[in-house]
C-alpha cells in the first residue's frame, strides 16, 4: 500500500471527525504513544468472520500475542478462533521465502480446516520485504479452489483506526457484492410479514451480546444480511449488497463500508448503538424509517412498548440500589452519550466523561445531556484520568479494559465497557445485567476495605524506622 | 533421554511462542524504576502491553518509538533519539530498556551506535541497557535471557580489582517460568538463612501486585536497583534457576568470579533439597525447623494424593524452562508426561523423562494429546480451546493466562509450592458453566441447504 492509498483511507468524506480544521486521524508520536497499529486494526476487525481461516504472515510477534483474544461470539464454526501465522523466521527473512511458505500456509489451512475463505494479514517484516500478498493470494486462490483475501495493513502503516478502514476497503473491494443473498426459508415468519434485509456494520457480539438482540430483529421480520463482523459467516459478507438499509453500530470504524454501499447501491445507512434502553429502541425505529414500510413502524412501536415495560419492571430494582450514586464515564466516541443516557435513566449523577473519539456533534449531545457545565476529559492519559477521577468524587469509573488496573491501584470501582469484557450489554436485557454489574460493582466492600488503614500500619512503618536508625 | 522432534509444517496454528521482545520486556519490568522501550512498529508494544496487562492484571510501563512508513524505510535512528529523550525527560527512569523488534532488525538499524551518539549528545541520568530481540528468532524465555545477559553486561562492573566480599550477601538470576509469588518466596527462603539476596530480575517486588499509597505511577513500581546489580561482585554464592540463564550465568561468573549453583527448577524435591543444602552450606547455620516441616508437609501430601495423580496421563505445553521443571515434579509424583510440546529447541530439553519432546504449537499439543490419552492438559489460557475440544481440564501455566485470576500469586515452588501444585493438580477434575446461549435465527441465510457445521465439527 503505498502514501497515496493510507492518505485517502484517513480522509473519510463520511466521517464527522473530517473536518476543515482536523483531517483524519492523528499521527503516533514516539515515546508517548498508547493503541494498536493498523495491523491490529485490520485483524479485529475481520477476525470475528467465524467459517474463515485467518492468518497472519509475518513473525511470531503480530499473531503470538494477539490470537484469540477478543471476546467476539460464533454460534456455530469456531475456526476463527484460531490463530495461523507464517511465523517467518530470520532464515525466511534472509532467504526471501516469505511468499512460498505464505503459499503453502495456505495450502495447508485450506487442506486441514476446509475454510470458506482464507484471509491473509501482511505485517510489517513481509511489507518491509516487499512481498507481494496480493499476488499470492491470487495464485492460491486459483489453485485451491477458495478465495483467498489479501489484507494489506503492515503496522508501520500507522494506528489501529486506519487498520479498520484498510479493513473496510478490502472486504468492500474483495467481498461483498460476490454472491446474492440465499432464499427465505419457507414457513419462516407468519403470513402476512413482508421481510427485509437488512446489515449491522461494526457489531462484534461482544460475549455474546448481540444474542440478545437478534430475536427481536427475527419478531420484526428484518433478515440480517450480515452481522460485520460479529457472529458473522463468509457467504453472508458477500450478500452485503442486497440490503435495504444498514446500521453502523457504535463505532466510526467501518463507517465506509456503509457509504461505499450508499454511493454504489443506494443503501441508506445511519448510526447507532444498542446501549441502554432509548438507544436500542432509536435503532429499531432508524431501520423502519429506513425501510419506509408502515406495518413494520407499526409492529416496532408495539414491540418497542412491550420491550421497555419489561425492562423498565426489571430494573426497578437496581434503579433503587443506584439512585444518587456518581459515575465518570471515559469512552471516547458515539458510545459517550449513549452511555450517559442511559446512566442517567437509571438516576446515575454523571459528573465527566471522556470525549477524545468524540466528534462536536457527540459533544453537543452531551451538553444537551449533562448540562454546559459539564466536565470533559480529552486527554488519553490514564494519571489525568485518574486523578479527575478521585478530586470529583467518583463512585465509579466506567471505561475499556486497559483503564481498569491503574483505576484499582487508585481503589477506584470500575466497570469494563469495552472489546475484553465477559458480559454482554447490549439491548433491554443487556442493558438489565448492567445495571446489575453497576450495583454490584458500586456496592462491594472492598472499597471501603482498602481504603481503611488500621493504626498498626502506621505503627509498624515507625518500627521500621526505629530499627534502621 | 528425550527425543527432540521438529515439526516440518508450514503453518502455526494456535501458536505456543510469545515473541523473544515481549520477553526482554518482562525482564525489564523486573528493574526498579525502569521502562522498556519497543524499537518498531506500535503494534509490537500495544500487543506487549494488553499481554502483560491482562496476565499480571497491572498496568505495564511499556514505550514504543512507533516507526511509520518513512522511517520503516529511511531508517529509525531519529525515531530512537526521540523516544529515548522523550521518554528519560517525561518519566524519568532509571533504567530504560531498549528492546528490538523484527522489523528494526531487518532494517539492520545499528542501536549501539544510535546509543553512542546519544550519550555523547546528552548528559541524562539513565542507563539505557540495549538487548538485540528480533521476534523471527527464539522466544520469551530466550528475550527474557537475553535481557538479563545484557543487563550484567551493562551494570555490572568488571571485577579488575577482587570486589570487598559481603559473605551474608546472595546472587539469585530468575527465569521467566518464575512468578512474583515463586520469586518472593525464593526470597524468603534465603534470608530465613540469615542471608540478602540480589534477585535479578525482582518481579516480585514489581509485579506482585500491591496497592501503593501512590497510586498509579508510570514506571515500575519496585525492582532491582541499579546500585544493587552493581554490588553483584560481592556476594559470596549465585543460584541460578533455569536452563535458559546460561548464558547470563557465564557471563556473571566470568564478570565476578562468584561461584554459582545451577538448578533446572525449584518445584522438584531434588532441587529443593539442593537448594537448600547450598544456603546452610554458604551461611554456615542450621536449617530452620520451618523448612524441615514444610519439606514433611509436601511428603504428607505426596502419600495422600497418591491415588488421583498415581499415573494420571498429563500433557504439557510450556516453555522450555517450565517444561523440564514441571517434568521433574511430575517424576516426584507418579504422574506421567504423555506429550510435552516446547515453542523453541533447547540442548535442555533432552532430559526431559518422556519419548519425545516436540518443537511446535498448541495444533501439534493438541494431536498428540489426542493420540495419547491425556487426561490434563498444562499450558497458557490458549490451550483451553484444545482443552475444551479434548474435553479434559487446563491447568494454567505460563503466558499468557489472561482468563484467570492470580497468576502473578501462583506460587509451585519450595516445599509449599510444590504442594500447592500438587493439591491443584488433584483437584482438576470438575465441570465448568457457560455465559450467553447462542441464538440461531431461523431467517438466517442458509447457503447449504442444511445447518452448518457446529463447533466440534471444524477441528481436523
Amino acid at each position: 500500500m503505498n502514501q497515496t492509498d493510507i492518505q485517502n483511507l484517513l480522509d473519510e468524506p463520511a466521517c464527522t471527525h473530517n473536518t476543515a480544521g482536523k483531517t483524519g486521524c492523528s499521527r503516533s508520536r514516539p515515546g508517548a504513544t498508547q493503541g494498536g497499529c493498523a495491523f491490529d486494526g485490520a485483524q479485529i476487525a475481520i477476525l470475528p468472520i467465524a467459517d474463515a481461516a485467518h492468518i497472519v504472515h509475518g513473525p511470531i510477534g503480530c499473531s503470538g500475542s494477539s490470537w484469540d483474544l477478543r471476546g467476539s461470539s460464533s454460534s456455530g464454526p469456531q475456526l476463527y478462533r484460531l490463530g495461523m501465522t507464517t511465523e517467518l523466521s530470520d532464515i525466511d527473512v534472509i532467504m526471501g521465502r516469505g511468499e512460498k511458505k505464505l503459499f503453502h500456509a495456505i495450502r495447508r489451512a485450506v487442506e486441514r480446516y476446509s475454510p470458506q475463505a482464507v484471509f491473509v494479514y501482511g505485517t510489517c517484516v513481509p511489507a518491509m520485504q516487499g512481498d507481494d500478498i496480493e499476488a499470492v493470494a491470487r495464485d492460491a486462490s486459483q489453485r485451491w479452489g477458495v478465495p483467498v483475501i489479501p489484507v494489506d495493513g503492515a503496522g508501520f502503516y500507522g494506528t489501529k483506526s486506519l487498520g479498520n478502514r484498510i479493513a473496510g476497503e478490502t472486504l468492500y473491494r474483495h467481498v461483498i457484492g460476490s454472491r446474492e443473498p440465499a432464499p427465505l426459508p419457507p414457513g419462516a415468519v407468519a403470513a402476512g410479514i413482508k421481510v427485509h434485509d437488512v446489515n449491522l456494520i461494526g457489531e462484534y457480539n461482544i460475549a455474546g451480546e448481540f444474542w440478545r438482540v437478534a430475536p427481536l430483529f427475527d419478531e420484526l421480520g428484518l433478515r440480517i444480511l450480515c452481522t460485520l463482523s460479529g457472529d458473522a459467516r463468509f457467504r453472508e459478507v458477500q450478500t452485503m449488497h442486497r440490503a435495504e438499509a444498514n446500521m453502523v453500530v457504535c463505532s466510526k470504524a467501518m463507517l465506509n463500508i456503509a457509504r461505499h454501499l450508499r454511493e454504489a447501491h443506494g443503501t441508506p445507512f445511519f448510526e447507532g448503538s444498542f446501549y441502554g434502553i432509548a438507544d436500542t429502541s432509536q435503532a429499531l425505529r432508524d431501520f423502519a424509517k429506513a425501510i419506509g414500510d408502515p406495518s413494520l413502524s407499526v409492529r416496532t412501536e408495539l414491540l418497542i412498548l412491550r420491550e421497555e415495560n419489561k425492562a423498565r419492571a426489571a430494573l426497578a430494582p437496581w434503579r433503587e440500589r443506584l439512585a444518587g450514586k456518581r459515575a465518570l464515564i471515559f469512552s471516547g466516541g458515539v458510545k459517550s452519550w449513549s452511555v450517559v443516557s442511559a446512566l442517567q435513566d437509571l438516576g446515575v449523577e454523571v459528573i465527566a466523561t471522556g470525549t477524545e473519539k468524540s466528534t462536536e456533534e457527540d459533544r453537543a449531545r452531551i451538553r444537551e445531556l449533562m448540562g454546559e457545565n459539564t466536565r470533559m476529559i480529552d486527554d488519553n492519559d490514564q494519571s489525568a484520568l485518574i486523578a479527575t477521577c478521585i478530586e470529583s468524587g467518583a463512585d465509579i469509573l466506567i471505561a475499556g479494559g486497559r483503564y481498569l488496573y491503574a483505576a484499582l491501584k487508585a481503589r477506584l470501582a470500575f466497570l469494563d465497557i469495552n472489546h475484553e469484557r465477559d458480559f454482554g450489554y447490549e439491548g433491554y436485557a443487556g442493558f438489565v445485567e448492567l445495571a446489575r454489574q453497576l450495583a454490584l460493582a458500586v456496592h462491594s466492600p472492598v472499597w471501603q476495605r482498602v481504603r481503611q488503614e488500621p493504626r498498626w500500619v502506621r505503627a509498624s512503618a515507625n518500627t521500621a524506622l526505629l530499627e534502621e536508625a | 533421554m528425550a527425543r527432540i522432534v521438529q515439526t516440518n509444517k508450514p503453518l502455526s496454528v494456535n501458536p505456543l511462542r510469545v515473541s523473544q521482545p515481549m520477553g526482554a520486556a518482562l525482564a525489564f519490568l523486573g528493574l526498579a524504576r525502569s521502562l522498556p522501550l519497543e524499537h518498531g512498529a506500535q503494534g509490537c508494544t500495544a500487543f506487549s502491553k494488553v499481554f502483560f496487562t491482562r496476565h499480571f492484571r497491572e498496568p505495564i510501563p511499556l514505550q514504543t518509538t512507533a516507526l511509520d512508513m518513512v522511517s520503516s524505510v529511511l531508517g529509525g535512528d531519529e525515531r530512537l533519539q526521540e523516544g529515548l529523550a522523550t521518554v528519560i525527560d517525561e518519566h524519568r527512569p532509571e533504567v530504560v530498556g531498549l528492546v528490538t523488534t523484527g522489523l528494526v532488525e531487518m532494517q539492520g538499524a545499528d542501536i549501539r551506535r544510535v546509543l553512542r551518539n546519544f550519550h555523547a549528545g546528552r548528559c541524562e541520568s539513565a542507563s539505557v541497557v540495549a538487548v538485540n530481540t528480533p521476534d523471527t528468532l527464539g522466544g520469551l524465555e530466550s528475550g527474557y535471557a537475553l535481557a538479563v545477559e545484557a543487563i550484567i553486561e551493562a551494570l555490572v562492573p568488571d571485577a579488575v580489582v577482587p570486589a570487598v566480599q559481603r559473605a551474608r550477601q546472595v546472587n539469585l538470576l530468575a527465569s521467566s517460568m518464575l512468578t512474583p509469588a515463586d520469586v518472593e518466596a525464593i526470597r524468603e527462603w534465603i534470608e530465613s538463612f540469615g542471608l540478602q539476596a540480589v534477585i535479578l530480575p525482582d518481579l516480585a517486588d514489581s509485579l506482585d501486585g500491591h496497592l501503593t499509597p501512590q497510586g498509579y505511577t508510570t514506571l515500575t513500581t519496585g525492582g532491582t536497583s541499579r546500585q544493587a546489580i552493581a554490588a553483584m561482585g560481592r556476594s559470596a554464592l549465585t543460584l541460578v534457576i533455569g536452563d535458559s540463564l546460561a548464558g547470563a550465568a557465564d557471563l556473571l561468573q566470568a564478570r565476578t568470579g562468584v561461584p554459582d549453583l545451577r538448578l533446572a527448577g525449584l518445584t522438584a524435591l531434588a532441587d529443593c533439597d539442593a537448594f537448600v543444602q547450598a544456603l546452610a552450606d554458604v551461611s554456615g547455620r542450621p536449617v530452620p525447623a520451618r523448612i524441615l516441616r514444610q519439606r514433611e508437609q509436601l511428603l504428607d501430601a505426596m502419600v495422600d494424593s497418591y491415588v488421583p495423580v498415581g499415573g494420571a496421563r498429563i500433557a504439557v505445553g510450556a516453555d522450555a524452562d517450565q517444561l523440564v521443571a514441571l517434568g521433574r515434579f511430575l517424576d516426584d509424583i507418579g504422574a506421567r508426561l504423555v506429550a510435552a510440546v516446547s515453542p523453541c529447541r533447547t540442548a535442555a530439553l533432552q532430559a526431559l523423562n518422556v519419548e519425545e519432546v516436540v518443537v511446535g504449537d498448541f495444533e501439534d499439543l493438541e494431536e498428540r494429546a489426542r493420540d495419547a490419552g491425556a487426561q490434563l492438559l498444562i499450558g497458557n489460557s490458549h490451550a483451553l480451546q484444545s482443552a475444551e475440544r479434548l474435553g479434559i481440564p487446563l491447568l494454567r501455566a505460563g503466558f499468557p493466562q489472561y482468563d484467570h485470576y492470580g497468576a502473578a500469586a501462583r506460587l509451585w515452588v519450595g516445599y509449599r509450592g510444590a504442594r500447592q501444585l500438587l493439591f491443584e493438580l488433584a483437584n482438576l477434575f470438575a465441570p465448568r458453566g457457560a455465559g450467553i446461549a447462542p441464538y440461531h435465527s431461523p431467517l438466517r441465510q442458509d447457503f447449504d441447504g442444511a445447518a452448518e457445521p457446529s463447533a466440534r465439527s471444524i477441528s481436523a
